[in-house]
């Protein structure tokens, strides 16, 4: 395990008290609170940096434009990226699929093609895929899970039959806390001639990412739930991919010369860059990248395997109690998605609440998912570097005083 | 552990009142004549009604409701069926202007009579974030008899 109270004096968030009690942040798949140094970081780069970037002739501006390239080739070794222009920022996981939607899916999906998604895809990998089917005229197939939260390989074969355009698939998902098997898949995909789209949202964060050694064709990861800023993002992809795509918004920066009827376009990843960016947004991203390498991805998995197995065997402990998603530890991720007896999960996070606990409750943007597990809403809560064991044991606690209130009768 | 008593707003948000009408929802089910019907959701937290009238002239002669939700929905909608039985639409609209100040923690509004059991929501106004919970139910009404335009 990782020493916690260490880590936690980094974070000047978690020392905050909520309803009277020490904070116990456990929405971590939400978003992630934010060390000093990305503070640090921001306000530096305001206080001692900020110029727009890629337009300026003088030596601020540079070094604008130098700390931005610089977050982009950071992030790019941070997942083992084909190049560092193959990384387009963007304002998180969500824009980046919409831009591979937008963009690849509109170019290259025609009427009657094929775009498969998986049951466990979060809306943002899903809406996005449904709107280019509606558009063109394509088939959207949406690929089964196994009773434990997988994804059914058998199904997923079948899917492939139909020769797919695009497979789109989550590497950890949000709600269950399922590690997919992205190499393995990705070469069934790429068997049928697919391209392939991950949605990294909740992996980078967590664990070693090596976009190469996936061989996936796009990745999307958000900063904000890895200890960067909030609208700070990329997509991760194949250059040559970016390079034959058309742009996806038009604007400043992204324009090579510009006429009155049309315009050429800047190279990649300027291309998809349209506008000013969030250049706050990459520098704390960084930063923040700077920090998780400190500690090391592999620790950070083994520590949050640690905390989501406790969890799981204190939870269902807990008569009525039911855990959702894989039994295993190998793999599955630090999101416990659960349900306790009739008490409903808003009820549940509101209770919890009151002891300062953070959860979510809800569909966690996953309703196909939720239909499937024939439930409304689960309780979920999701691990970090800074959650220890003891938050664990307050959380099977207030479960306990949930349980009392509502006088739950185990059926 | 923590073994500390419930918090007291807790223990005021959950009354014994509204767990009951949580596990026994009154009027649950769908009406065969029904004049007006109207489905609601709560997209952030997935709360679901649908409310079913049969008024006849200006009166509510019979409410019911399917839903699926947090108990504080389903407790408000089951109440507020009992309570606009063989009410006229405008005091039924009234009801909901009360609730909606009762949830806005007008002290006035929480010792209101005509509210009936729905008072044992009146803890709900110390929980933001729940107040649209307990409104569901009534806006679906506002919305069945008094269509939104535009």
């Amino acid at each position: 395990m990782l020493d916690v109270a260490r880590l936690r004096a980094d974070f000047p968030l978690l020392a905050q008290r909520e309803n009277g009690h020490p904070l116990v942040y456990l929405d971590n798949a939400a978003t992630t609170q934010k060390p000093q140094v990305v503070l640090d970081a921001i306000a530096d780069y305001y206080r001692t940096t900020n110029a727009n970037v890629h337009r300026g002739a003088y030596d601020l501006a540079i070094r604008a434009t130098e700390a931005y390239e610089a977050a982009r080739a950071k992030l790019a070794a941070f997942v083992n990226a084909w190049a560092p222009e193959g990384v387009v920022f963007t304002r998180g996981t969500t824009e980046a699929i919409n831009l591979v939607a937008g963009s690849y899916g509109r170019a290259s999906v025609k009427a009657g093609d094929g775009v498969v998604v998986t049951a466990m895809d979060h809306h943002s990998n899903l809406v996005p895929w449904q709107i280019l089917c509606q558009e063109k005229g394509a088939t959207l197939r949406m690929v089964e899970l196994t009773a434990d939260g997988r994804i059914d390989l058998s199904d997923f074969g079948r899917a492939l039959e139909r020769r797919p355009k695009i497979v789109a698939f989550p590497y950890v998902s949000n709600a269950l806390g399922t590690v997919n098997p992205v190499a393995q898949l990705t070469k069934l995909a790429h068997a049928v001639g697919a391209v392939v789209v991950v949605d990294g949202a909740q992996s980078t964060p967590h664990l070693k990412v090596d976009v190469q050694a996936l061989d996936c064709d796009f990745y999307a990861l958000s900063g904000h739930k890895m200890l960067g800023p909030m609208g700070s993002g990329a997509l991760v992809a194949r250059p040559e991919l970016l390079e034959a795509m058309p742009p996806y918004h038009g604007g400043g920066e992204m324009i090579s010369r510009v006429w009155d009827d049309h315009s050429s376009y800047n190279k990649i990843p300027h291309k998809f860059e349209a506008g000013t960016p969030n250049v706050e947004g990459a520098v704390g991203l960084a930063a923040a990248i700077t920090y998780l390498e400190r500690i090391g991805r592999e620790r950070i998995a083994e520590h949050e395997q640690a905390l989501a197995a406790a969890a799981i065997a204190k939870l269902t402990q807990i008569e009525g109690v039911t855990v959702y998603g894989p039994p295993g530890k190998s793999d599955r991720a630090g999101v416990v998605s659960f349900t306790y007896g009739d008490i409903h999960p808003h009820d549940i996070a509101t209770i919890l609440d009151q002891d300062g606990i953070c959860i979510r409750a809800g569909h966690h943007c996953a309703q196909p998912l939720m239909r499937r597990l024939n439930v409304t809403a689960t309780a979920r809560a999701s691990f970090y570097l800074y959650n220890g064991l003891d938050e664990v044991d307050a959380l099977a606690g207030a479960l306990v005083k949930a349980g009392a209130l509502f006088g739950y009768v185990p059926a | 552990m923590d073994t500390s008593p419930p918090d007291p707003q807790l223990s005021a948000l959950y009354q014994e009142l509204i767990l009951d009408h949580y596990r026994r929802p009154r009027n649950k089910g769908t009406l065969e004549q029904a004049t007006h019907a109207v489905s609601l959701n709560n997209p952030l937290c997935g709360d679901e009604i649908d409310l079913q009238l049969r008024v006849d002239g200006d009166v509510i002669k019979e409410a019911r409701f399917i839903g699926r939700g947090c108990s504080i929905s389903q407790a408000a909608a089951s109440m507020m069926t009992q309570l606009v039985k063989d009410k006229s639409i405008p005091q039924a609209l009234a009801l909901a202007d009360r609730m909606g100040a009762m949830m806005q923690g007008d002290e006035g509004a929480a010792r209101d009579k005509t509210l009936g059991e729905l008072r044992a929501l009146a803890g709900v106004s110390k929980f933001p974030v729940r107040i649209k919970c307990a409104l569901l139910p009534w806006n679906a009404l506002t919305d069945a008899v008094q269509p939104p335009r535009g």
